[in-house]
């Protein structure tokens, strides 16, 4: 049967930004298992190591030190193992031109970075159960555009 | 080059069923979307073989009774957002009476099991199907308005903005610069 978690990842430097997605995931119903990052370097590391459990999400911030959130795009989509993940990039910036080239290159979901707790919960909580229902009903992945 | 397909999901599900079935060896009849019944008693071991080999086509088998019911709410709504003929009726009308349970069951159920409402899922269903439908080229925004049973053009548009964040004709823009990038 279905596994009865969803695994997401969050890569992020910001401490602040990292310690409210955990917490907002915390407080969701669904059940959740949250692994976060400090850069893009990390992350990758991760996720190409041989045994690595790769999540359902995961959430890439834009501006990281080292390697940053469009770099990891395009390595991760240039990686056949990769093709489940849905990918959300989770980010500062609402500029237009922004958004639709990280979609381009094949990011599912863009979020913009909410400035209160609540409508950060809403937000993450839309997203992962609308993702729950590419991963458990068959849609096709590759027409999953979400920005929030 | 590249070709781009368009698939029969129905015709292509029974007829893997058909195949994998046959070749199986048990009698068996396919009653109908996601139910099938054989005429003798099938060993345990056996249902774990063709539970393997359903895996690899994406089908499993499931047998918990909530499970059940919540795959034949999804089969019902599919069939009714994804059938030729455009229904007039309510959502939950029309659960209700092929499923034989009252809507508030359902809903509970659907809600608890899915993490999302029913209302909410066949929206989703109908903007998959729109998503589909703009990409094939072949019918314009009106016509896919109306062939999904939306009062209006805009109501769709809007139906589509709500849910996906971005307006039909982007999308549209972003999938085929995709499609150029890959080629």
């Amino acid at each position: 049967m279905e596994k009865d978690y969803i695994h997401i990842i969050l890569a992020d430097d910001d401490e602040d930004d990292r310690l409210f997605f955990t917490d907002a995931f915390d407080e969701l119903k669904m059940k959740t298992k949250v692994q976060t990052y400090n850069d893009g370097v990390e992350l990758m590391n991760y996720l190409m190591a041989e045994n690595a459990v790769l999540p359902n999400v995961l959430f890439l911030d834009l501006n990281m030190p080292k390697k940053n959130g469009i770099e990891c795009l395009h390595e991760i989509k240039a990686d056949k193992r990769f093709d489940d993940i849905a990918i959300a990039i989770y980010s500062t910036s609402s500029s237009e031109e922004h958004i639709e080239e990280t979609f381009v290159n094949g990011a599912n979901i863009y979020i913009k970075k909410p400035n209160d707790f609540n409508t950060l919960k809403k937000v993450l909580s839309d997203v992962v159960t609308i993702n729950w229902q590419y991963h458990t009903s068959g849609l096709n992945k590759d027409n999953f555009l979400l920005r929030m | 080059m590249k070709a781009f397909l368009k698939f029969d999901y129905n015709l292509l599900t029974k007829k893997i069923l058909e195949d994998k079935l046959t070749s199986f060896g048990y009698k068996f009849s396919i009653l109908g979307f996601g139910e099938i019944e054989f005429y003798e008693n099938v060993p345990e071991d056996k249902i774990e073989e063709l539970r393997e080999e359903f895996l690899k086509y994406g089908i499993t088998i499931i047998e918990n009774q909530k499970s059940v019911l919540v795959q034949k709410i999804k089969d019902a709504i599919h069939e009714m957002v994804y059938g030729e003929e455009i229904l007039n009726v309510k959502v939950s009308v029309y659960l209700a009476e092929k499923l034989n349970h009252s809507y508030g069951y359902l809903s509970n159920l659907f809600s608890d099991i899915t993490f999302t409402s029913i209302e909410n899922y066949v929206i989703i269903q109908k903007i998959e199907f729109a998503k589909q439908l703009i990409l094939n080229n072949k019918l314009s925004l009106t016509e896919i308005a109306f062939r999904l049973n939306y009062s209006s053009v805009a109501h769709l548009s809007t139906q589509f903005k709500n849910t996906t964040g971005i307006t039909p004709s982007a999308f549209q823009r972003i999938i085929s610069k995709r499609r150029d990038k890959n080629q």
